[in-house]
């Protein structure tokens, strides 16, 4: 088997610019190393294998005719499949969607695949991004590569475990309340949620519209600085997308941290983290200070109040978002129905799971007359008090540097009775979608056991480029979290 | 209305505006597409896609609310109003809620002569939905049920007055007057029958002279200025009845049937939906400059108010004609435009009152179109004027003109449409009469005066109908001498 697969983004476009390999060998080996490991690690839903091949050999037609070549020419990436794909099943990882094909592609993938990017398929996903285990999931659950009895992070579990397994070059997750960022510190890959409005959402089907982003699981920072710069920017589809200008991210990666300062968040390093997580964030903190960032505690007071301010503004907004989906117009129709009524409540009954039935009673709940004000209205205002924090913070510092998840992976099954377990390992994800301001996390070591932590840096709106800069200096000390896993694949073991 | 009892109404408007593309897409707005083909991802629902307001929706809400007299705000918002319904591509309806685009304006209403300022409480935008066809008989009983998502997300601007209306055809005054500012503001066509103009009423009754307002009962399904006048009789009747008999008014909404000339029951308030509105998150606030306000306000035509004011007192033209050419903006421009060619007013506004509406069979926006320019019906006139046809030619001319679109001056010539006023070739033809019938001159000079009328019909015969009327009495006179 070769070993093209194991490339991050940047070092494959250099490849295939240099003519080492083809477009079309590398889709191939990505392809066969999907038919080896996925049926094990459950990555991805759907792999788009003829169009794909369609793809690469294009690109390759483009390299023969010496045409210009654009900066993601030929680069095969795996997709979360709650972002839209013109005529390729994007399920949500629900069943009420196992069918739908939409007719459009996302922003995103516009222009991923405008800059020459190949889409290698559709990866698994909590239904509707909502979970943080991709257990959630309508269709199978998802390994991680780096301990098969151990969750991938979610809800973008399926692009984390893609990317750090080799099944992709690298890819896109959604990140609501920490769904890119916690599976790529899980999986040991590099996540980033972007500022919001910095990516459009258009395509994006929505889960929380006013958190949702779209943001790049990769293999290093460059990777993640590479595809950020394809999909921002300004889009006349997304009223929401800021039309701030996209500056050059690859070159803040090498920029260093020298005159930058650090906050350390009192509130972020607390009861319930582990210790282990505690001792390597710590660590990589140390190795910032060393290359030259000052550091100085910060307070972030409303923290606490995060987790109970996003499962309010959260599943409202879904409630409202998933109220399309009544079997009239595309998905699943359930076939027994007499009248009207009971064909929605059987469609939506048939169609949602356990965990996205939860989040429509609460937000429909706490969008009710007579609760709103207690709930949606009042955690609207502490979401302004989260944003102070932040404000406040970012007065005195560059960045912040946390823990971006208090435990490595967990084992499956290990919280899946117990929902506010699992809504807790969110604790240090949620406050920056609240706030509206960017994170990356970085792989920063492993436990005793072997499992990757991640390190979150969370910048200033629109300021991706400081996250960069940080994150990229840390990996440039201490080497990405990269090696090629041994996975034994199990023959016909798709987890169910 | 029995005596004692006061009715109280408000009325709540729809308008489709009449821009060219959807209020959050672009698609098309046209009327008449084959089912579904004026749709997209948006207007459709699908999973993943997002609105983008239609700049022309909020200037024609601005326009509309200046004209009313409202307060645009400086910051509105869209929210989302929930309720599960097949025609409803998203299950979710965009509309505004708190923070409309403006409100707190009026609207001048005239009943039997006198001028009320019936106050506007708010004026919003949000989304049309689509269309259901049900086969083999209503939604719960039909076998298959279709539908079309072309109207879903064309844009509706809802006007909604405060309970100052205090009868039925005051409502319906309101509602005439609201549609001709909206037609005059060129916003919407203000077509009920098709939809594009749609009326719900909240009615109350309570004692005359009571200060609290009575229990309102909300009123759908009125599509045309009769039935909000019928539908608002019966059911203020209904609820007075209901009163006298000691019952209580339950609020509800109810729909008016025409056909049977009642209001039905439709659903109560313990039934009535939960909408859970609140802020689209999609849409990010509109914020109105208070430039683009000022100059839309000053892009503002004449409303039909001022212009009737200023038809009687520049033209000097009976309130009447000024009311009815100033119900509709064209056939005002049309009058105006053809006194501009020949300053007669009070023919012009005959001529437009009588033939012209006649040949536009009642509907006077049909102007637009009609083949009678206000060139050609002021050269008409003056020919009338000048004498050169009678009016009875006239007529006949404008006949041809609404027929072949021709200019009055080429048919006049070629008909030879032109009266006799020539006192020397009438004398001679009115001789020869006098002589051909001396018993009747006779029967004349003996006091039968009608004999005359005889005489002239002659005269006119002879003439082909040509002789100047007046001219031909004046000669015959003179002849036959004043006995």
């Amino acid at each position: 088997m070769s070993d093209w697969t194991r490339l991050t983004i940047h070092e494959t476009v250099t490849a295939l610019r240099d003519g080492r390999v083809t477009a079309r060998a590398l889709v191939e080996a990505y392809l066969e190393r999907i038919g080896l490991l996925n049926d094990t690690l459950g990555a991805y839903l759907t792999v788009a294998a003829s169009t794909a091949r369609t793809q690469a050999d294009a690109v390759d037609d483009r390299f023969r005719r010496g045409e210009p070549l654009r900066p993601l020419e030929g680069v095969p990436l795996a997709i979360k499949d709650v972002l839209c794909t013109r005529g390729i099943r994007t399920t949500c990882g629900s069943r009420i969607l196992a069918d739908f094909v939409p007719p459009y592609d996302a922003t995103a993938l516009v222009r991923l695949i405008g800059d020459g990017a190949i889409v290698l398929g559709k990866t698994n996903c909590d239904e509707f991004a909502m979970g943080s285990s991709t257990e959630n999931s309508g269709f199978h659950v998802t390994r991680n590569p780096w301990g098969l009895d151990r969750v991938p992070g979610g809800s973008s579990g399926g692009s984390a475990a893609a990317v750090a397994a080799d099944l992709a070059a690298g890819g896109l997750g959604t990140d609501t309340g920490g769904s890119v960022r916690q599976p790529a510190a899980l999986c040991g890959v590099v996540g980033l949620k972007p500022t919001y409005g910095r990516v459009s959402r258009y395509g994006l089907i929505a889960f929380a519209s006013s958190l949702d982003q779209i943001g790049p699981l990769t293999k290093d920072v460059r990777d993640a600085a590479l595809l950020l710069e394809t999909i921002a920017g300004h889009d006349p589809l997304d009223s929401t997308a800021a039309g701030e200008p996209v500056p050059d991210y690859q070159a803040a990666v090498g920029r260093g941290v020298e005159g930058l300062t650090l906050g350390i968040p009192d509130e972020y390093f607390v009861a319930g983290l582990d210790p282990e997580v505690e001792h390597a964030v710590r660590d990589a903190i140390r190795v910032l200070e060393r290359c030259g960032a000052r550091t100085r505690r910060v307070s972030l007071p409303h923290t606490d109040a995060g987790v109970a301010t996003y499962y309010i503004v959260a599943p409202a907004e879904a409630s409202s978002n998933l109220a399309r989906y009544d079997g009239v117009k595309y998905g699943l129709r359930a076939g027994d129905a007499r009248d009207l009524v009971s064909m929605t409540a059987s469609t939506r009954a048939a169609g949602f799971g356990p965990e996205v039935r939860r989040r429509i009673m609460l937000g429909t709940y706490v969008l009710s007359a007579g609760y709103y004000d207690a709930y949606y209205a009042q955690a609207q205002r502490v979401r302004t008090l989260i944003r102070r924090d932040f404000a406040r913070a970012f007065a005195e510092v560059d960045a912040i540097v946390s823990p971006t998840a208090p435990t490595p992976a967990f084992k499956i099954g290990e919280k899946t009775d117990d929902p506010i377990a699992m809504y807790l390992n969110d604790v240090f994800t949620i406050p920056a979608p609240l706030a509206g301001v960017p994170a990356i996390s970085v792989p920063c070591g492993f436990s005793l056991t072997g499992l990757p932590i991640g390190l979150q840096v969370i910048g200033k709106p629109f300021d991706e480029a400081t996250l960069f800069r940080v994150a990229g200096a840390y990996e440039a000390a201490r080497g990405t979290a990269r090696r090629r896993l041994e996975i034994a694949p199990v023959p016909g073991a798709r987890p169910a | 209305m029995s005596p004692g009892w006061e009715t109280v109404i408000g009325l709540e408007v729809h308008a489709q505006l009449l821009t060219r593309s959807k209020m959050f897409c672009g698609c098309a707005t046209a009327f008449g597409a084959p089912p579904n083909h004026q749709t997209c991802p948006v207007c459709q629902g699908m999973p993943g896609v997002l609105p983008v307001i239609n700049r022309r929706a909020i200037e024609f809400g601005i326009r509309t609310a200046r004209a009313l007299h409202c307060r645009v705000n400086g910051k509105c918002r869209f929210a989302r109003k929930h309720y599960f319904y097949p025609d409803m591509p998203k299950n979710y309806q965009i509309s505004q809620y708190e923070a409309p685009l403006a409100e707190e304006g009026w609207l001048e209403v005239e009943v039997d002569g006198a001028a009320r300022r019936v106050r506007i409480e708010r004026l919003h935008l949000e989304e049309d939905v689509g269309k259901l066809t049900h086969e083999g008989g209503v939604f719960e009983t039909a076998s298959t049920s279709l539908v079309d998502f072309n109207r879903a997300g064309v844009p509706l601007m809802e006007i909604v007055s405060r309970p100052d209306l205090r009868s039925p055809v005051e409502a319906a005054e309101y509602l005439r007057s609201l549609r001709t500012i909206l037609r005059y503001l060129g916003v919407c066509d203000g077509n009920m029958e098709a939809g594009s103009l749609r009326c719900d009423a909240n009615v109350s009754v309570r004692r005359t002279g009571a200060t609290e307002l009575g229990t309102k009962v909300e009123i759908k399904n009125m599509n045309s200025f009769r039935h909000v006048r019928d539908a608002l009789e019966h059911e203020a009747a209904r609820q007075t009845r209901a009163l006298d008999r000691g019952e209580r008014i339950v609020q509800e909404t109810r729909l008016w049937n025409p056909d049977r000339g009642v209001t039905v029951s439709m659903r109560s308030k313990e039934y009535a939906h939960d909408y859970r509105y609140f802020p689209d998150p999609d849409l990010v606030p509109v914020e109105p400059a208070p430039a683009w306000v000022a100059a839309i306000e000053q892009e503002l035509p004449e409303l039909p108010r001022a212009r009737r004011q200023r038809f009687v007192a520049e033209y000097a033209l009976p309130p009447y004609d000024a009311e009815l050419l100033t119900s509709d903006r064209a056939l005002a421009d049309y009058f105006e435009e053809a006194v501009r060619v020949h300053p007669n007013p009070k023919a012009l506004a005959n001529w437009i009152g009588s033939e012209l509406l006649r040949e536009l069979k009642g509907d006077p926006a049909a102007v637009t179109a009609t083949p009678v320019r206000p060139a050609g019906l002021a050269r008409l006139v003056a020919l009338v004027d000048e004498g050169t046809i009678s009016g009875k030619m006239a007529k006949e001319l404008f006949e041809r003109m609404a027929r072949t679109g021709e200019e009055p001056d080429p048919i006049v010539r070629r008909e030879g449409l032109r009266q006799v006023a020539d006192e020397g070739a009438i004398g001679r033809v009115i001789d020869e009469i006098v002589a051909a019938h001396p018993d009747v001159v006779g029967d004349y000079r003996r006091g039968k005066k009608q004999a005359a009328g005889f005489l002239v019909g002659q005269v006119m015969k002879a003439t082909q109908g040509k002789a100047n009327p007046q001219l031909v009495n004046r000669l015959l006179a003179e002849r036959l001498g004043t006995g």
